[in-house]
């Protein structure tokens, strides 16, 4: 088995916080695995060590390569397209610039994002701080999608959404994920459920269980782990 | 009437120059934020780099040529200086705002002390073709014809500059870099780059403003100190106009340039009222601070 991204004992304090206590686990290549756990476990702060985001130790390795002293822009290079928790489109910008500015390769995937997001074709000239919340998710997906890449990391992307455009956002990382390894940070269980078929718990900083996402049926685990009931 | 419109030109004119000042100032707070109080040491050393190309042709009457060279020379001069300054003085600081800050102000005091051991303060004139010393008439106001060229400068660097701004991949990662820098890195995009480039665009720009300033408002007399003078109110146009905007940047030169002309004219023929000119700046600074701390154009943060 190939392996996306492997993380080997790392650890991250921001802020003289210990927030990650020496993380390790793998995300194979190919399919949805979810990165879950209550608020403030350190989710982000794992998705943002492995864009490099966040100062750390221990190995990263994304795509096989180490990212050991590489900048943002090379460990996105490897082929990393990063959705962040608050999606981040740059709100002065239109919609076209911000796809332009993600591009990477000489025949950027527009018909790609277009098909999974149509809405967008019809609003390139349009700020992007002028989009609803929906769309502005639809825009940071979108463009990471224009260069293809064999690895997505994916941070809440259904966070403040209505449940219709929760339902979109999931279809379209669903698309998504037939092509490429998706590593999904996601609260909404429901999302989870349909995306995901590998599941990867942080607690306290430290991973707590891995496992097929069928583990979550059991209720007293998922309770024990998320704190909530996974409803079936 | 007649002595309104004048003031009225001359304060677009010295708004011109303040923007060239402060737009290279404002990209590189919004991009990098870094104060870069190097950027004074940039519009001195511009201003000298014209004057030393326009010393070693042929002596003749300054011509229009004359000064084509100097613009070249010191547009050149700034962005060559800015370039060594951001690669090695800055880049090895980055994530270290106050060491930073620090380098910039130590280069700046360094090269006005090697300026003032070299050529002295005052001692050197600018070669200007005898155009610039005229005026030309437009009905009964009298317009100084060093003005327009100020003023045509200030107009062509900013359509230039929006152009490249909005129309250029590099513009674009520009724009984007002043609104969340760590994304723009996150999209595969090298930030570095676009750093340098920003430097070396400011430097160019503060180059400019530098001669122009000496063609246009000292009577052609070079002095060391110069730069730092103007810095000193390209950083008050910068945080009226907005850190990063540079529509922001121009229309609070033009509201500088205009409110210091208004003020010397009309306030300053008062005893003890010499200096309202530079009082109303900084008051008008203030006022923004107080009602708008972002700046006429600044994004929210």
């Amino acid at each position: 088995m190939t392996y996306a991204i492997e993380l080997e004992d790392v650890h991250v304090s921001l802020g003289g916080s210990h927030v990650l206590q020496g993380v390790s686990f793998r995300v194979p290549t190919g399919g949805v695995t979810a990165l879950l756990g209550r608020n403030g476990v350190g989710k982000t702060t794992t998705l943002r060590a492995i864009m490099g985001l966040a100062p750390h130790t221990g190995t990263v390795r994304v795509l096989a390569h180490d990212t050991r002293g590489l900048a943002v822009h090379r460990v996105a290079r490897l082929g990393v397209g990063y959705v962040p928790e608050d999606r981040d489109v740059f709100a002065g910008l239109t919609v076209a610039e911000n796809l332009r500015l993600a591009e990477r390769v000489e025949v950027p995937a527009y018909d790609d994002a277009f098909a999974l997001f149509p809405d967008l074709a019809d609003r390139l000239r349009q700020r992007a701080g002028s989009l609803s919340g929906g769309q502005q998710q639809m825009l940071a997906i979108a463009r990471v999608l224009l260069n293809r890449w064999p690895l997505l990391v994916v941070d809440e992307p259904s966070k403040g959404l209505a449940p219709k455009l929760v339902g979109e956002v999931a279809d379209a990382l669903s698309r998504v994920a037939t092509t490429s390894t998706v590593l999904l940070v996601e609260q909404n269980l429901a999302v989870v459920r349909r995306l995901a078929e590998r599941v990867v718990v942080l607690d306290h900083g430290r991973v707590v269980h891995q496992g097929p996402v069928g583990d979550l049926d059991d209720a007293d685990l998922a309770r024990q782990l998320l704190g909530v009931a996974a409803a079936p | 009437m007649t002595t309104f419109l004048s003031l009225t030109f001359a304060g677009l004119a010295l708004g011109a120059v303040y923007f060239l000042a402060a737009s290279g100032l404002s990209l590189i707070y919004g991009l990098m934020d870094i104060l870069n109080f190097a950027h004074g040491m940039f519009m001195t050393l511009g201003a000298y780099a014209g004057w030393d190309l326009a010393t070693h042709l042929p002596a003749t009457t300054p011509s229009v040529l004359t000064f084509a060279v100097e613009v070249v020379a010191a547009i050149a001069g700034g962005a060559l200086v800015a370039l060594l300054t951001e690669v090695v003085f800055i880049r090895p600081l980055y994530g270290k705002p106050l060491s930073q800050v620090l380098v910039t102000i130590g280069l700046d005091l360094a090269v006005v002390a090697l300026l003032l051991g070299g050529f002295g303060a005052n001692s050197l004139s600018l070669p200007v073709p005898l155009w610039f010393l005229e005026a030309t008439h437009a009905g009964s106001v009298l317009l100084p014809n060093a003005d327009f060229i100020a003023l045509a400068a200030g107009v062509v660097v900013l359509v230039v500059l929006e152009w490249f701004l909005r129309r250029t991949r590099f513009g674009i990662v520009i724009r984007a870099g002043v609104e969340n820098r760590e994304m723009v890195s996150a999209l595969g995009v090298d930030v570095g780059r676009a750093f340098t480039l920003v430097f070396v665009i400011g430097g160019a720009m503060a180059g400019l403003a530098g001669l122009l300033y000496t063609a246009v408002f000292t009577g052609d007399l070079l002095s060391p100190l110069q730069g730092d003078g103007l810095l000193i109110f390209a950083f008050i146009v910068v945080v009226i106009g907005g850190l990063g905007s540079i529509r922001g940047s121009a229309v609070a030169a033009v509201v500088v340039g205009l409110l210091q002309d208004y003020a010397n004219y009309y306030g300053g023929q008062h005893a003890g009222f010499s200096e309202i000119g530079n009082l109303s700046t900084v008051l008008l600074l203030a006022l923004v601070l107080e009602v708008r701390p972002r700046g006429l154009f600044g994004r929210a943060t």
